[in-house]
């Protein structure tokens, strides 16, 4: 961290502008509240521009015949009861729920066991490792080696299983879970275990009944991270998984039209706003009780 | 530059207890009751997975870019090895240099300039307004992140329609999606990625004491003399970082293929949806496997790069 002090000397470049010491009044006045409203103005144009993408998606759902257009002239729910009714609508959802539950469990029980061993043991290089983890986990993306993953899963004859989805997933959230929990297990004071450790305590029942419960916020966010992430994951369950009863709602949704070959837009609407709500719920659940931050990251 | 397959080995080899650790273990034990025989077993697992299904399709990707592999026919059962056919091919190939200089401007113009600009322009203007205001801005800014893809996808569809919202506000009936399939996609990733570097940006300006800001203050310095001289001096790293993770992200970003599918007529073929594209529509999985292996060359520059800069920095 460079520690950066104020120029308090204005001579030469990159100096501070000072304002001339304001003797005039008035003007001075109706320039800042010129100047603030200009800045609300922009505040609203970026609100809108955040905003109004999102409004059909709070609309068309309620909506009897929802086009592409915002708008509630025919208020129903019985788009909702379509979906209820649909049974692959519904299935999906609960193929996504799978698919992330298991890939959580893998991602935070791996990372867990991983995560301790590099912050308990000072194994050789273990910076580099964790390190080249991270670099390795940016730089072979899903989309980038799409076509030897799916190769790879076919040769292991784990194409069309969850098994292969959820493998391909955790494998790749595996690095960035590594290195966060990393850090919350250094946080934690070693003296704990040295208590435990007299007791004869077993290095798993350590981890288990001494660091787990203290690095609980820790689990959480990566939990829910990963979570997040295969609930909303559609290249890998497209490529690897083909028959319908299988797809999660990320895939699926492309399934729904009407009779006539038309994208079916009350159950498409309908089935996005419920496919949404849990993230958005999660969402503000982790906000309200951990607040945004950044763990770990890159360090220079 | 080191090879996936140098850096796999390297794991392997670095789980392996040598003794070089000063503090003093009975019986193979180290200070904190785990010995390096447990640390390595609790690594197995996470060392199998990344091994397997992330370090391995990349070295593997190596190989499959010089063979004639394809999905379907006689060569997804024979295929065999046809060198850098695959390769010369690409260059020579108008539809993946088409396909590169999109996905150049695709990731310059959204994510270097679009996200992290107005990211930075929010993560320091809503520091000073209302609490209720900030919150709620933030909180549209965040869900258009959080959304998962297919629904942005769909959203997007709709709002840029003729019959959608952009039409009702301009009023112009045009199909943005088709005449400007592009531009359309730019502004979108904006729109679906500016949280990422807001939030890191305004995590960024906390770590600035408030202290230096008040100075400058009270030495009359201009807001965007303090923006200048002082947050920008102190985030440099933060900045780098988020270009690098905007950059990786929206160069692998496939959601492209969700809104255009790469139309009309390949404008908006970024080259995750050209290797899809090759790999599975066409089936030629070789010859996508090369594109692959461009890509992951690519990130890994990218990487690099960044890091360096990063490193250089500290």
């Amino acid at each position: 961290m460079t520690v950066i002090g104020i120029p308090v000397e204005h001579s030469g470049d990159g100096q501070l502008d000072v304002a001339p010491p304001s003797n005039r009044g008035k003007p001075e006045w109706a320039r800042a509240v010129a100047v603030r409203s200009i800045w609300y103005v922009l505040g609203v144009v970026v609100a809108a521009f955040f905003a109004l993408p999102m409004l059909w998606l709070v609309t068309a759902p309620f909506e009897a015949h929802p086009g592409f257009d915002v708008g509630l002239s025919h208020l129903t729910l019985s788009n909702f009861v379509d979906v209820f009714h649909n049974p692959n609508a519904l299935s999906s959802l609960y193929n996504s729920l799978i698919l992330s539950l298991l890939t959580m469990l893998i991602v935070v029980g791996a990372s867990a066991l991983a995560a301790y061993a590099l912050s308990r043991v000072n194994l050789p290089g273990r910076d580099v490792m964790l390190y080249v983890l991270l670099l390795l986990s940016s730089v072979v993306s899903g989309t980038a080696a799409m076509v030897p993953l799916f190769l790879l899963v076919f040769d292991m004859h784990l194409i069309n299983t969850d098994a292969g989805v959820v493998l391909v997933l955790a494998a790749g959230l595996l690095p960035a879970g590594i290195f966060i929990l990393k850090d919350f297990m250094d946080s934690i004071p070693r003296s704990y275990e040295e208590s435990a450790r007299v007791f004869g305590a077993s290095p798993l029942r350590m981890l288990w009944d001494v660091v787990g419960p203290s690095v609980r916020p820790g689990l959480a966010v990566i939990g829910v991270w990963a979570v997040v992430n295969v609930w909303g994951n559609f290249l890998i369950p497209f490529i690897l998984l083909r028959s319908p009863g299988l797809t999660p709602a990320a895939v699926e949704i492309y399934s729904f039209y009407t009779s006539g070959g038309q994208a079916n837009l009350r159950l498409i609407s309908t089935f996005s706003l419920l496919y949404t709500l849990p993230v958005v719920v999660i969402y503000l659940l982790v906000q309200r009780r951990y607040g945004f931050r950044f763990y770990g990251g890159i360090k220079g | 530059m080191r090879t996936a397959g140098s850096l796999l080995g390297e794991d392997l080899a670095e789980a392996i207890p040598s003794g070089d650790e000063g503090a003093p273990r009975g019986r193979g034990r180290s200070t904190f009751g785990l010995s390096r025989w447990a640390a390595t077993g609790f690594l197995t697992p996470s060392i199998v997975l990344i091994g397997v299904f992330l370090a391995f399709p990349a070295i593997w990707t190596l190989y499959l870019g010089i063979t004639n592999y394809t999905l379907f026919g006689f060569t997804a059962a024979h295929p065999h090895i046809v060198g850098t056919q695959n390769y010369s091919h690409a260059v020579s190939n108008p539809e993946f240099l088409n396909s590169l200089r999109v996905t150049v401007v695709y990731v310059l113009s959204s994510a270097v300039i679009g996200q992290c600009v107005l990211g930075f322009a929010l993560a320091w203007k809503l520091r000073d307004w209302h609490s209720w205001v900030r919150q709620a801005l933030e909180g549209l800014v965040i869900v258009a992140w959080i959304v998962p893809s297919v629904v942005v996808a769909f959203l997007w569809i709709a709002y840029l329609d003729p019959t959608g919202t952009v039409d009702r506000i301009g009023g112009v009936g045009i199909n943005w999606l088709l005449h400007y399939p592009l531009q359309s996609l730019v502004v979108f990733n904006v729109w679906r990625g500016t949280a990422f570097s807001m939030m890191l940006f305004a995590a960024a300006m906390q770590t600035v004491p408030p202290s230096y800001l008040e100075t400058a203050r009270l030495a009359g310095a201009s807001g965007w003399a303090q923006l200048r001289d002082i947050i920008l001096p102190s985030t440099k790293g933060h900045i780098l970082t988020d270009l690098l993770l905007i950059t990786l992200w929206t160069f692998n970003d496939f959601t492209p293929y969700l809104l255009t599918q790469g139309g009309p007529i390949h404008q908006t073929d970024v080259l995750g949806v050209y290797v899809y594209q090759q790999a599975f529509n066409v089936g030629a999985m070789g010859y996508g496997a090369a594109i692959s292996t461009i890509m992951l060359v690519i990130n890994l520059l990218i990487a690099v790069v960044y890091l360096r800069l990063l490193r250089r920095r500290t």
